[in-house]
């Protein structure tokens, strides 16, 4: 795993990729904090994170489109596979390091948190909460394009498979007023990323929310490597 | 060192390989031959792990590949056929990667002197700081090569070492696998029959799935030596020589070849099988009190051999 993770952390920076991501995360960071917070006045970040939320919707397909495509695509899925390493030990790598660049991205927020120190003691508990949130919805996201990235050979396929499930993700509010059956619209209701993270944008670290969070990623790291167990049966 | 037993895969309603079961023991090197979709590919991403097995089993340094999977693997260094690469990796930078991968030589020190040991073996010195991406289709190849070789395994499984390189890059790789099989085992297809001819002491040939030899090149030589027929090159002329060779037993059957040293004359001499035709020609013209000046007995290339051997399988199933 940990040679895996060095090689796709490495390959993030070796490019723009990694760069452009971390410095997209900071300027919308920058805009949204100097707009909301240095403009309006206050120390609260619950604007400044829900914004970022669908930030983190769309940046997340980009992020991760190379992640499984490209071994497909260059054949190094089989250096991977004749290694002595496990399925499990491949999608875990190339999951922690685009976490680690995601993590990178998201470090902006502290550099806000740090300048309203400078001025007024930001709510440090509801901070934090936000940041928890904003972690574990990034965590669930990237397990989840991650495996779309590994039903295709097309890096660009890859990332329109991710934009659309983050699309689908960010309407499934609107679609469940849409529908009347209950069921749906629970299934909808329950499915909500928003919903799931606005209460950490308001410091209130649910179990549930949680839970959620780290069982999508878990449900999509498994397939992930269900992926590659099925192209190794041929 | 490598223990195969009744392996089969199946691709849909397709038998790539049907119950295919061999063994190589350590330091042997065997070639691999089939015609295109014989299951050459399959047998070789099966040992590696890359593919999985239908039914049946495969041991690789005693361990077995489904039960213990990364011990297996771990002895195995493995030339796909279509190199593969991370393009904006270096040299050094790949073979570390692979190195990690393998958990080969884990301290600086260790690992520096492999990956410039490695790189010595397959002539990439001075190359290690270039871009793979940047490199010719022969210093890819060494570089392919080179990753096959990180962690030293016991085993090399080289699937169309030379194929698409040029003549001088295909004698370089060859006199590699010569090296390499002094000290692992190592199986290897191809589809050029002279290299698998010049390099293995083995030869497995697959058809449509089916493993339909496994023997050295000289048994199956002799399989498929066909005695009855000679060349002859006689000092004399032609109406001599098919004087003197027509009173051979056998019913003979001479042709005429031309001539290709002055005052000689070459032929083509068939017998009746069970006959050899060169001990009955020298006989004849000896009788004659013509000199023989060569005879060449059939003896078949691996070539022959090898559409012999798909051939009369072919005729066998039919």
């Amino acid at each position: 795993m940990r040679a895996v993770f060095k090689r796709e952390l490495r390959a993030y920076f070796q490019g723009a990729l990694g760069f452009v991501f971390i410095a997209v995360f900071y300027f919308f960071t920058g805009y949204y904090y100097f707009t909301y917070n240095l403009l309006g006045g206050t120390a609260d970040f619950a604007r400044l994170f829900a914004m970022l939320f669908s930030i983190v919707l769309f940046m997340v397909p980009i992020l991760t489109m190379r992640l499984m495509s490209e071994d497909r695509s260059a054949r190094t899925d089989q250096i991977l596979l004749t290694a002595p390493v496990t399925r499990a030990g491949i999608v875990w790598g190339k999951y922690l390091a685009a976490l680690c660049v995601y993590l990178l991205a998201i470090s902006g927020t502290l550099v806000t948190a740090l300048v309203t120190a400078a001025f007024t003691p930001p709510d440090w508990p509801v901070y934090l909460g936000n940041v928890l949130g904003l972690v574990l919805l990034g965590g669930a996201l990237i397990a989840m394009c991650m495996f779309l990235s590994g039903l295709t050979e097309s890096q660009v396929i890859a990332a329109l498979l991710g934009f659309a499930a983050t699309l689908f993700l960010f309407l499934t509010d609107a679609l469940s007023t849409a529908f009347r059956e209950p069921w749906l619209k629970s299934a909808l209701y329950y499915l909500s990323f928003s919903k799931r993270y606005q209460p950490f944008t308001y410091g209130l670290l649910e179990l549930s929310n949680t839970a959620f969070f780290l069982s999508i990623a878990a449900l999509f790291l498994f397939l992930c490597s269900l992926t590659l167990e099925k192209r190794q049966a041929g | 060192m490598i223990q195969v037993r009744d392996l089969v895969k199946r691709y849909g309603d397709k038998a790539a390989l049907n119950g295919v079961s061999f063994g190589i023991g350590a330091g042997e090197v065997v070639g691999l031959l089939g015609l295109n979709g014989a299951g050459k590919s399959t047998t070789m991403n099966i040992l590696t792990g890359y593919l999985h097995m239908d039914s049946g089993s495969v041991k690789v340094g005693g361990f077995d590949l489904l039960s213990q999977p990364l011990k297996a693997k771990a002895q195995v260094g493995y030339l796909p056929e279509q190199p593969a690469f991370y393009g904006n990796m270096r040299v050094k930078e790949y073979l570390n990667f692979i190195c990690d991968l393998r958990g080969a030589a884990r301290t600086r020190a260790a690992r520096r002197l492999h990956v410039d040991d490695i790189c010595a073996r397959v002539g990439l010195e001075g190359m290690q700081n270039r871009l793979v991406r940047n490199l010719s289709k022969g210093y890819r190849q060494r570089v392919s090569f080179a990753q096959a070789l990180a962690g030293d395994p016991k085993v090399l499984i080289l699937d169309e070492p030379t194929v698409g390189l040029d003549p001088s890059q295909i004698q370089d790789i060859r006199a590699l696998v010569r090296n390499l099989g002094k000290e692992r085992t190592v199986l290897i297809s191809s589809h050029i029959l002279s290299e698998i001819s010049e390099l293995c002491s083995r030869v497995l040939v697959l058809k449509e799935g089916t493993l339909v030899a496994d023997d050295s090149p000289r048994s199956l030589a002799a399989r498929t030596r066909q005695a009855h027929k000679a060349r002859l090159r006689v000092q004399a002329t032609l109406e001599e020589a098919r004087a003197a060779l027509e009173q051979a037993p056998g019913n003979p059957k001479i042709d005429s070849l031309g001539t290709l040293e002055e005052g000689t004359t070459e032929l083509a001499f068939t017998l009746d099988r069970g006959l050899d035709a060169r001990v009955e020609a020298f006989k004849a013209l000896a009788k004659a009190g013509l000199p023989l000046l060569y005879t060449y007995g059939a003896e078949p290339s691996l070539e022959d051999i090898f559409l012999h051997l798909v051939g009369r399988a072919g005729e066998e199933e039919a």
